[in-house]
C-alpha cells in the first residue's frame, strides 16, 4: 500500500464515522459538531487532490460561516431532543434498505466500468504558486464570470429573504 | 524528502509555540503594569525584579486551584471546549513570515512554519473557527449568563469577520499575492498603513472585536454576564482561556504587522543601511545577511501594536451591545466595502499608467471615505443624545 | 497514487448517509445537516474528477455549491426560527397546517 492510499483509508474512515455520529446523534449540538469534523476532514481530502483554494474556502464558508450559524440557531431554540416518530412507521427501514441500493448501485457501476477509471496524481509544487490561484481567478472572472454574477445576485437574494423573514414587525 | 526537512519544521514550530507562549506569560505583567500606569496605580512589582516573576507566581496558583465541573454541565463539550479554543490561537500564527528568506548551512530557510501560497486565506480559515471554543463553553456551562456570553460572541465575530475578511483584501490586492512573504516584501518601500491608512484602521478596529478585547469584550461584560462564557470554569481549564485570548492578542498583532506595517522588514528610516534585514554584514572573515533582525523588527511592531490595545482597555468604555452590531454592519461593513473598491480602482489605475505615484489616489479617497463614515455616526450620535433630552 | 474509484465510493457513501437522514430524522436542523452533507459529497466528487482530468472546472463549480450552500442556509434557518416562533417546535412531522 502506497502513503497516498494509507491516508486516504484513515481519512475516509474519520468521513465515514463522523458522517454517521452526525446522522445517530440525538443531540443537535453533537450532530453538527460530528458535522464540522466530517468538513475538516473533506478539506483534507481536497488539499490531497491538489485543491489548496477550494480546501480552505471549505473550511472558512462551512465550518467557518455556515456551521456556527447551526449552532447559533439550535442553542437559539434549545438543543431539545425530538421523541422518535410515531406517523411514518417503518420510514426507517425503508430508508436503510434505500442506502443499501444506492450504495450497490455505485460498486456495481465502479466495478463494471473499472477499464475506464483513472488515478489521482500526488500534487505537485506549482499548486503552491500564487500563479495555481491566478489560473482559478482567470477562470471564475473570465470563463464563469456569467455565473458568477448570478449566485452574486443569489447571495443578495438570500440576504434580503433572511432578512424580511426574521424581521421584527413595527411594534408587534 | 530528507529528514533536516523535518528538523527545520520542528525548530520552527517549536519557536513559534514556545514565542507564543512566552509571549503570553509576559504580556499578562505587560498588561497588568502598563494599565497600572494610566491609572496611576504601580502594579505588580513584588515577584521578582520589576515582577518579572509575576507571571511564573499565577501559573502556579492556577495549576493548583480546584477545577470544578457543573453537575448538569455537558461534560464531554465542556472538557474540549478550553482545548478548541486554544488550538487555532497557536495555529494561526503557523504562516507568518519572521524573517527573509536566506541561506543557512547550506540550505534555503523560509522563516515561517508553513509558506503557503494560500496564507491569507489560512488567517481567515483560523480566525473564523476560532468562535467554535468559546460557543460551546457557553453552550456545556449549563449556564444562562454563559450561554448568553456564547451567543453573543457568536454574533459578534461572525458580523466582524466580514470586515476582517474585506482588510484582509485589501492587503491582497495591495500585495498582489496571498502569500505573506510576497506581501511582506511587497512593503519593503512603503507600509500598506501609509498607502491605505483607512483599511488598517478599520483592520485594526475589526482585531479588537475578534479576540472580544474592549470596548467590544460583550462576550464576558461583568456587569451584565457576569464572567460570560467562562462563567464556569475554573483552575487550569480558566487559565487555557485566558492563554488563548492573549496568545489571540499576540497573533492578531503579528497579522496586522505582517499585512500593513511592512512585517519583519524594517523601519522605512533604516531601508538600505546596515540595519536593513537585506543587508550583508562583513564581520571579521564571515559574511552573512543580517536575517536575525527579522524577528527583531516584528517583536517591537507587536509590542507597539499590544500596547494600543491595552491603552484602548484602559480608557475607553464598553460599548453597548446593540451599538456595537449596527456600529458593525452599518458603518465597518460598507467603509471596508468602500476601502477595498477604492484599493482596487487605485491599483488599476497604477497599473495601466505604469506608475506607482497613481496610487497615491488610495489614501486620499479612502480618508474622504473615512471621514464621511465618521461624520455619518457622529450625526447619529448626535441625534439621539437630543431625542433623549 | 489513488485510484479515483476509491474516491468516487467514499462521495457516494457520504452522499447516502445524507439521503438517509433526511429520510429518517425529524430535526429540521439536523434534515438541513444531512443535505449540507450530500452537497459537500457532491463537491468531493467534483474535485477528484477535476483532480482526475487536471482541469479547474470542478474546483470552480464546487466554489459555487459552496455560495448556493450559504444562500440556503441562511434562509432555511431563518425559516426555521420563524416556525419555531409561531408554533414553538420544529418537529417536522407537526408541521402540517396545509393538510387537507
Amino acid at each position: 500500500m502506497s502513503i497516498d492510499l494509507i491516508l486516504f483509508l484513515i481519512l475516509a474512515v474519520v468521513a465515514v464515522a463522523t458522517a454517521l455520529g452526525m446522522l445517530l446523534s440525538k443531540n443537535a449540538v453533537y450532530s453538527a459538531l460530528f458535522l464540522v469534523l466530517n468538513f475538516a476532514a473533506i478539506a483534507v481530502f481536497y488539499l490531497l487532490l491538489g485543491a489548496p483554494f477550494i480546501a480552505i474556502s471549505q473550511v472558512t464558508v462551512y465550518a467557518g460561516a455556515i456551521m456556527v450559524l447551526f449552532l447559533f440557531v439550535i442553542m437559539l431554540l434549545g438543543a431539545e431532543t425530538l421523541a422518535p416518530s410515531k406517523v411514518l412507521r417503518g420510514q426507517g427501514w425503508a430508508a436503510f434498505g434505500l442506502a443499501v441500493v444506492l450504495v450497490a448501485e455505485t460498486v456495481y457501476l465502479l466495478v463494471s466500468r473499472h477499464a475506464a477509471v483513472g488515478v489521482i496524481a500526488r500534487p505537485d509544487a506549482f499548486l503552491n504558486t500564487m500563479d495555481s490561484l491566478r489560473e482559478i481567478g482567470k477562470a471564475l472572472f473570465i470563463q464563469y464570470l456569467l455565473p458568477f454574477e448570478v449566485t452574486s445576485i443569489l447571495l443578495l437574494v438570500a440576504m434580503v429573504g433572511a432578512i424580511v423573514l426574521t424581521r421584527r414587525e413595527k411594534g408587534g | 524528502m530528507d529528514w533536516t526537512i523535518w528538523v527545520e519544521w520542528l525548530i520552527k514550530s517549536l519557536f513559534v509555540v514556545f514565542a507564543l507562549l512566552t509571549g503570553f506569560a509576559y504580556l499578562t505583567l505587560y498588561e497588568r503594569r502598563a494599565l497600572a500606569k494610566i491609572q496611576v496605580r504601580i502594579g505588580p512589582n513584588r515577584a521578582g525584579w520589576q515582577g518579572l516573576l509575576q507571571p511564573v507566581a499565577d501559573a502556579v496558583k492556577l495549576i493548583f486551584k480546584e477545577e470544578l465541573t457543573p453537575a448538569k454541565a455537558d461534560k464531554l463539550v465542556f472538557f474540549w471546549a478550553p482545548i478548541i479554543t486554544m488550538v487555532p490561537s497557536i495555529v494561526i500564527a503557523a504562516v507568518i513570515p519572521f524573517g527573509p528568506t536566506t541561506t543557512l548551512f547550506g540550505r534555503t530557510i523560509v522563516f515561517s512554519v508553513a509558506n503557503i501560497n494560500v496564507g491569507v486565506l489560512f488567517l481567515m480559515a483560523v480566525a473564523s473557527i476560532a468562535v467554535y471554543g468559546i460557543v460551546l463553553a457557553g453552550w456545556s456551562s449549563n449556564n444562562k449568563y454563559a450561554m448568553l456570553g456564547g451567543l453573543r460572541s457568536s454574533a459578534q465575530m461572525i458580523s466582524y469577520e466580514l470586515s476582517l475578511g474585506l482588510g484582509f483584501v485589501t492587503a491582497i490586492l495591495l500585495g498582489n499575492s496571498m502569500n505573506l512573504h510576497d506581501i511582506v516584501d511587497a512593503q519593503r518601500n512603503v507600509w500598506f498603513a501609509v498607502v491605505q491608512p483607512v483599511g488598517a484602521l478599520i483592520f485594526m478596529i475589526v482585531t479588537l472585536a475578534e479576540v472580544n478585547r474592549a470596548p467590544f469584550d460583550m462576550p464576558e461584560a461583568e456587569q451584565e454576564l457576569t464572567a460570560g462564557y467562562h462563567s464556569e470554569y475554573s483552575g487550569m481549564k480558566f487559565a487555557l482561556f485566558f492563554m488563548a485570548e492573549y496568545q489571540k492578542m499576540i497573533a492578531i498583532s503579528m497579522i496586522a504587522a505582517t499585512l500593513f506595517f511592512g512585517g519583519y522588514r524594517e523601519f522605512w528610516f533604516l531601508k538600505d543601511t546596515f540595519l536593513s534585514v537585506d543587508a550583508i554584514w562583513n564581520i571579521g572573515p564571515w559574511q552573512f545577511q543580517a536575517w536575525f533582525l527579522g524577528p527583531i523588527y516584528m517583536l517591537l511592531k507587536v509590542v507597539v501594536l499590544l500596547f494600543f490595545m491595552i491603552w484602548i482597555r484602559a480608557t475607553w468604555p464598553r460599548i453597548r451591545y446593540d451599538r456595537l452590531m449596527s456600529f458593525g454592519w452599518k458603518v465597518l461593513l460598507p467603509l471596508s466595502l468602500a476601502v477595498v473598491f477604492i484599493s482596487a480602482v487605485g491599483v488599476l489605475v497604477a497599473q495601466q499608467f505604469d506608475n506607482n505615484w497613481y496610487l497615491a489616489i488610495i489614501p486620499i479617497f479612502s480618508s474622504v471615505a473615512g471621514l464621511v463614515a465618521v461624520g455619518f455616526v457622529d450625526q447619529a450620535l448626535r441625534r439621539k443624545s437630543y431625542a433623549s433630552h | 497514487m489513488v485510484d479515483i474509484s476509491y474516491y468516487i465510493l467514499l462521495s457516494a457513501v457520504l452522499f447516502t448517509i445524507g439521503a438517509v437522514g433526511v429520510l429518517v430524522r425529524r430535526n429540521p436542523l439536523i434534515i438541513f445537516m444531512s443535505v449540507e452533507l450530500m452537497l459537500n459529497a457532491a463537491n468531493l466528487a467534483f474535485v477528484s474528477f477535476a483532480s482526475m482530468h487536471g482541469s479547474l472546472d470542478g474546483q470552480i463549480f464546487v466554489f459555487f455549491v459552496m455560495t448556493v450552500a450559504a444562500a440556503e442556509v441562511a434562509v432555511g434557518l431563518a425559516l426555521i426560527v420563524q416556525i419555531f416562533k409561531s408554533r414553538h417546535s420544529i418537529n417536522v412531522d407537526e408541521m402540517n397546517s396545509l393538510k387537507g
